[in-house]
């Protein structure tokens, strides 16, 4: 052990009485887990590494995915200033590519929780090791694990708590997950720049110097280092099996058996597939969307065009197969649309040739995105439509009936249910 | 040279290490300093709006976890192998500390579905139910301390059987 056994704040504890006296937080001898030590907190830091850094990707792809730069209806952070630097336009292929960086963005974001708690238990002394600080850079990375340990969590608690619809948190999700996720990133970069060289040689085994996350007393151990490791796996390996289902359909889906839109599917027959958010909770009233009543608005150059659900079934309909992915992390497979194509409707417009933009708006009256803009590359794809059946039968209300549209590769709220009036032109 | 060169000379020299010894290490100060402004940049617009919720949130999930959460399941761990301890059982602490990790572990992640905290938004949101939840969280919880108790049976079992018949 590289630590003197008289180290800590009570140096005037003869030998004898240390081993009475109870000991502070903030001694060495305070902490008596026979598990703690550079390995395995360099092992545990060495996957969240790896993980963090794949959850933030994903992050910000699905940040892109939303296309904010597309119009202020999709951004949920107008004042994200250079944050956005990277933004690009969203591509509709491969149409399950939403669904999967998503879906690894939150599944992965569940199992890393066992692996995160491990490692902050694996460095609790050092939070409150003596001196608080050696000097200038010693306080400064000091400040900088409060912005990193307080950022993880802020971001996880924040994750999950906004998959199980809690929201308890001050504000929307969006702009929290987002900024919290940045603030979070600068101090993880650092860390990682301070600390990587030293997990390596750790882990490699070497180097065998001063411990100084061992303790310098330890309890007889009740398990190795590896048999923790292997805990925590297995606790990752359990949040994995009772989630990953919710990606998919049928029997793995009932795998998923904690996690929302994991276990079985809301209904039976071609429109039991999950459901974002109902007819009813979208307060869509039956009355408007009767055949009656509900007519579609296309405006655009051609000035403006109402179409009734009837008129919609004479033009050309085309099928498409794709799947529904929700920010949630959950999705479904690939089902079988049928409806006009955006571009045709785009043509009917007036806008002949390469179609521009849309602004979709839904009949829903509050939610976040009942209005969505879509750009121009998911209009021209022949697989967007705007969809007036599913599986071979019309739209159920909770999935959208009069029409809503559904476009390859996009975030399930792009696909705006119950739409009233598309706005084809720049945004 | 001049005589008063050295002094001079060795007074600055002795300046520099205890400067370096109150700064620390330059190129980490400018990677910290520049960390900063990025989490500034992006901090103040994470306040911008509920200032004090947000700034309690992020500082709190940072105090919970590392004043409540952790001791509380350090402290219990800690009796458990104290328990079995004194009982003289200590090899029995892995099938009690695995399954109650494990369902911990499940009930903090999902303790919203579980409690019942959301059941209404969930059930009118998504329309499926929401009551399943704890009923499925504590059937894993029968199953993981059921499995466990098994083994632990199991390889009693194993034990007895191997010992030989004079040591009774």
């Amino acid at each position: 052990m590289g630590r003197a056994p008289c180290a800590g704040p009570v140096p005037a504890y003869g030998r004898h009485m240390r081993d009475h006296a109870p000991p502070l937080p903030t001694s060495p001898g305070f902490w008596r887990s026979p598990l703690r030590g550079t390995w395995f907190t360099a092992v545990l830091g060495l996957v969240l590494l790896v993980g963090i850094t794949v959850l933030f990707v994903t992050g910000l792809l699905s940040y892109a995915a939303y296309n904010p730069n597309l119009s202020p209806v999709n951004d949920k952070t107008p004042d994200k200033g250079v944050l956005g630097f990277y933004l690009f336009a969203w591509p509709t292929s491969p149409s399950w590519l939403y669904r999967l960086t998503q879906g690894v963005h939150v599944t992965l974001g569940i199992t890393l929780i066992p692996v995160l708690l491990a490692k902050l238990w694996s460095v609790v002394p050092r939070l409150f090791a003596l001196p608080p600080a050696r000097s200038l850079t010693h306080a400064l990375e000091r400040i900088s694990l409060l912005l990193l340990v307080g950022g993880v969590l802020f971001e996880f608690v924040t994750g999950v708590l906004n998959i199980q619809l809690d929201y308890v948190f001050p504000g929307s999700f969006y702009p929290l997950h987002f900024y919290g996720a940045w603030v979070f990133f600068a101090a993880f970069v650092v860390h990682v720049a301070l600390r990587l060289p030293t997990a390596v040689r750790n882990v490699r085994r070497m180097r065998q110097e001063g411990d100084l996350l061992a303790s310098p007393r330890p309890d007889p151990p009740t398990v190795s280092r590896r048999g923790a490791l292997w805990l925590v796996g297995g606790g990752s390996l359990l949040l994995f099996a009772t989630s990953a289902g919710r990606s998919f359909d049928g029997v793995v889906r009932e795998t998923a058996l904690l996690t929302p839109h994991g276990g079985s599917d809301p209904g039976s027959g071609p429109g039991g597939f999950q459901i974002n958010k109902t007819a009813r909770y979208a307060g869509i009233d039956a009355a408007e969307t009767g055949e009656e009543t509900w007519r579609l608005v296309l405006t655009g150059p051609a000035g403006t065009v109402r179409l009734s659900r009837a008129d919609l079934l004479r033009l050309p309909l085309h099928s498409s197969s794709l799947p529904i992915a929700c920010v949630e992390g959950w999705s479904t497979s690939d089902q079988w649309w049928r409806g006009v194509r955006l571009r045709d409707l785009a043509a009917l417009a007036g806008h002949h040739g390469d179609p521009p933009d849309v602004f979709v708006e839904s009949l829903q009256r509050h939610g976040a995105f009942r209005h969505a803009a879509l750009r121009a590359n998911q209009v021209a794809d022949p697989r967007s439509l705007l969809a007036l059946q599913v599986n071979g039968e019309d739209l159920g209300p909770d999935h959208g009936y009069p029409a809503r549209v559904i476009v390859p590769a996009a975030p399930g709220v792009l696909n705006t249910k119950w739409v009233a009036r598309m706005t084809f032109g720049e945004l | 040279m001049r005589p008063d060169a050295r002094p001079a000379a060795r007074s600055v020299a002795g300046l520099r290490p205890r400067l370096r010894r109150v700064l620390g290490s330059p190129l980490q100060l400018l990677l910290l300093l520049c960390s900063f402004a990025l989490a500034a940049y992006a901090g103040v617009r994470l306040l911008d709006g509920d200032r004090l919720g947000v700034a309690l949130w992020f500082v709190g999930a940072a105090l919970l976890h590392d004043l409540v959460l952790l001791p509380l399941y350090a402290a219990a761990d800690r009796a458990v192998v104290r328990g079995f301890g004194a009982a003289g059982r200590r090899a029995w602490v892995p099938y009690v500390r695995v399954p109650a990790a494990f369902s911990g572990l499940l009930l903090l992640v999902w303790f919203p579905l579980i409690g019942g905290r959301v059941d209404r938004r969930y059930r009118l949101g998504t329309g499926l139910s929401a009551d399943v939840f704890l009923a499925r969280w504590l059937l894993i919880s029968a199953v993981l301390f059921g499995g466990s108790a098994l083994l632990l049976a199991l390889r009693l079992r194993r034990a007895a059987k191997r010992r030989p018949p004079e040591a009774h």
